[in-house]
């Protein structure tokens, strides 16, 4: 890069003066990761061409947003994550939310259901409500919803090897209501390679896991056309301990695996690409973060466009939904989470999210109390109307060092991207452990510059001070296992169970077969078979993923 | 350190999938001269006590982060006492409210880690307590 004489000069003059009588705070700064922060930057630092890396948003490559106008159009969707003990208690809440002024839901899960172990499997001892709601079977799910109308809200699932079944049961619930299924709205996460490496909630192996995939992309692209079939996920990577690049290098390596895996099914590209969305994390580090969303966007385009061909405009947006890092949050002095989760939420809007989940100052000691979420929704809502960034787009475009960390974001994470697909594509990276270790590694370090006290956390490695009061936590009743598991045995009891035999059966045909396994999956969770009983059959057919340690 | 190489278990109990502790205190304590066998995620108490006999550890580590520590850290330290291991410390980390680390000692949990906690701390914790197992066995 060739630099101006001015710049020269002023290195030589102002800037050599003023570090000779004051010296730096540091020799090195860099991002997590490593990656060097000059101390300015400068027009030659982003040798772009406008119209074709920056452009204008609503058109490709679409690193100013995928709207032409826009949060001035409508807000991002408020989408709070919820959901814990029973179906009644998470309905409770869905309906709190909704008061109080959320736009959509999104449903957290209890670890059972998500790895499609019934509440009375030995497994989900100590797990049943916990971190989710629990989910059985379709009577469940008719309390989850109970006076929720399906057709004017929009639902986020956050369910992925079982997304198929639950997806059955939403649908089923929606059409009591009288909903039909191309009315609904919403998101089922269902992005399973990100579990083999992060998140850990895999029931079988890669290749039927990614049949289940596009079995739903194709009955999805049939039946619920405003149904997001898929939230392609860089979020639990980047809790995990990865990089920003690395997040947006191993989210966007999925997605391709999930566009190929498609067409190799025989699926039309610009039929299901444009349902496809993205699920991204929201770090502290601001300007690192906006720039990420942006490089995403642009290379997501690019991958589309001219990789695999599609020709729809829509094919080569990437929208997605954000959430503020939960492993940022401190145990210590919590209100400072909520500064935190300021932060990031704002990076999340200048980065132009689709959604967006705050998390509560609380979480980083339990479930958060009704008081802490009614916190987070109300940082949102001060950054929506009282901020003013949402005035304007991509308000940060031009900024010299944004415009140099998009392009940096861009390029390194393509680079790691390129070297996945030498290594024989995401399925053999994740197999031999290669995506797990890059992971580690950055996980490592980072905590390491804690430990040495390189990198400074507010109030835990430094600013520390003696706590004696402690916020009340919201506890999950212990008892809620045991009144699960009684429920699911009333609905057993209840059931035709020759019915639900027969359908279980005839599910087991297709399995072993090649046709798409939404209908007989719904078949059977509308006659009450359970989660557990229509995972079980698969894993006869399909076997289970244990990882290699 | 001593000269004594201690050999140690770090266990994921339960359906929870949120490892990165769990992973950087292994390595850590690999860092610091310990054998270290991680057991991965997703393992169920008998499942961690007999690896934990059979690999004959001075000390067990339990994760979890989805709020079943109350049922499952209690839940290993008794497999271990049912096969005979009851000398076994373990030692548990997570998201655990303040309540629940009594509960958890009076039930025979050595000690209990949240976020935050230096790392020198825990390994100190797993010094202590491998020593000590250490005098028990050779007394």
């Amino acid at each position: 890069m060739t630099k101006s004489p001015d710049f020269l000069n002023w290195q030589e003059n102002e800037l050599h003066k003023s570090i000779s009588r004051f010296p730096e705070r540091k020799e090195k700064f860099t991002n997590h990761g490593g990656g060097e922060i000059n101390r300015l930057y400068i027009p030659e630092h982003i040798d772009d061409h406008y119209t074709d890396d920056i452009g204008f948003p609503g058109r490709y490559p679409f690193t100013r947003g995928v709207q032409p106008s826009m949060y001035r159009g409508r807000l991002w969707t408020m989408r709070q994550y919820a959901g814990f003990s029973t179906a009644a208690e998470s309905n409770k809440r869905f309906r709190y939310l909704l008061d109080h002024g959320t736009t959509g839901l999104s449903i957290a899960f209890d670890l059972p259901t998500q790895i499609g172990y019934d509440s009375d499997h030995s497994m989900s001892t100590g797990e049943v409500g916990k971190v989710g709601v629990a989910i059985d079977s379709l009577a469940d799910m008719e309390t989850l919803f109970d006076a929720i109308p399906l057709d004017k809200v929009s639902t986020s699932m956050t369910i992925n090897s079982p997304a198929a079944m639950l997806l059955a049961m939403y649908v089923a619930v929606a059409e009591k209501q009288g909903a039909s299924a191309d009315k609904i709205k919403g998101t089922i996460q269902n992005d399973i390679l990100k579990e083999y490496v992060a998140r850990g909630t895999y029931i079988f192996p890669p290749k039927p896991s990614l049949r289940l995939i596009t079995n739903i992309f194709q009955w999805c692209g049939e039946q619920t056309p405003s149904f997001n079939t898929i939230s392609i996920s860089g979020y639990h990577i980047r809790e995990a301990g990865s990089t920003a690049v690395q997040e947006v290098a191993f989210t966007l390596a999925n997605g391709i695996t999930y566009v190929q895996a498609a067409l190799d099914a025989g699926l039309e590209l610009d039929h299901f690409a444009r349902r496809l969305s993205f699920f991204f994390n929201a770090s502290s580090d601001l300007l690192e973060e906006v720039a990420k969303y942006r490089a995403a966007r642009r290379l997501w385009a690019r991958i589309m466009k001219v990789r695999f061909g599609a020709k729809n405009p829509t094919s080569w947006m990437l929208r997605f939904h954000t959430q503020t890092a939960g492993s940022s949050l401190a145990a210590q002095q919590i209100d400072n989470n909520i500064v935190r989760v300021t932060i990031q939420a704002l990076a999340a809007v200048l980065g132009g999210t689709q959604s967006l989940h705050t998390n509560s100052r609380d979480e980083a000691l339990s479930l958060p109390t009704e008081e802490s979420v009614r916190t987070a929704l109300r940082t949102q809502q001060v950054i929506a109307h009282e901020s003013g960034v949402a005035e304007t787009v991509d308000p940060l475009a031009g900024s010299y060092y944004v415009e140099q960390l998009t392009n940096k974001i861009e390029q390194e994470a393509s680079a790691l991207i390129s070297k996945i697909e030498d290594n024989g594509g995401v399925v053999r990276c994740i197999e031999e452990g290669f995506i797990q270790r890059q992971i580690e590694n950055s996980a490592y370090e980072y905590q390491q510059e804690i430990e040495r006290g390189e990198r400074i956390i507010v109030g835990v490695n430094k600013f520390e001070i003696e706590e004696e009061t402690k916020p009340p936590l919201l506890r999950v009743d212990p008892r809620v296992e045991d009144d699960q598991v009684a429920r699911l045995r009333e609905v057993k009891a209840n059931r035709n169970s020759d019915q639900v035999e027969k359908c279980l059966n005839t599910l087991k045909a297709a399995a072993t077969g090649d046709t798409n396994l939404m209908p007989p999956i719904i078949a059977a969770v509308k006659e009450y078979a359970t989660l557990g009983e229509i995972c079980d059959v698969l894993r006869s057919v399909f076997g289970e993923y244990r990882e290699g340690c | 350190m001593s000269n004594t190489t201690y050999r140690v278990l770090i266990g994921k109990p339960g359906l929870d999938g949120h490892d990165r502790g769990a992973k950087f205190i292994a390595r850590a304590l690999r860092d610091n001269g310990f054998e270290v066998i991680y057991t991965g995620i997703r393992r169920s108490p008998e499942e961690i006590a007999a690896a934990a006999v059979q690999e004959d550890v001075a000390a067990v580590g339990l994760s979890s982060l989805s709020g079943a520590h109350i049922r499952l850290f209690p839940a290993v330290v008794e497999c271990l006492r049912k096969a005979g291991a009851g000398d076994i410390p373990v030692i548990g980390g997570g998201v655990i409210p303040d309540e629940d680390i009594t509960l958890l000692k009076e039930k025979g949990v050595e000690a209990i880690f949240t976020p935050g906690t230096p790392v020198d701390q825990i390994i100190a914790a797993f010094t202590a307590a491998c020593s000590k197992h250490h005098e028990t066995r050779n007394a």
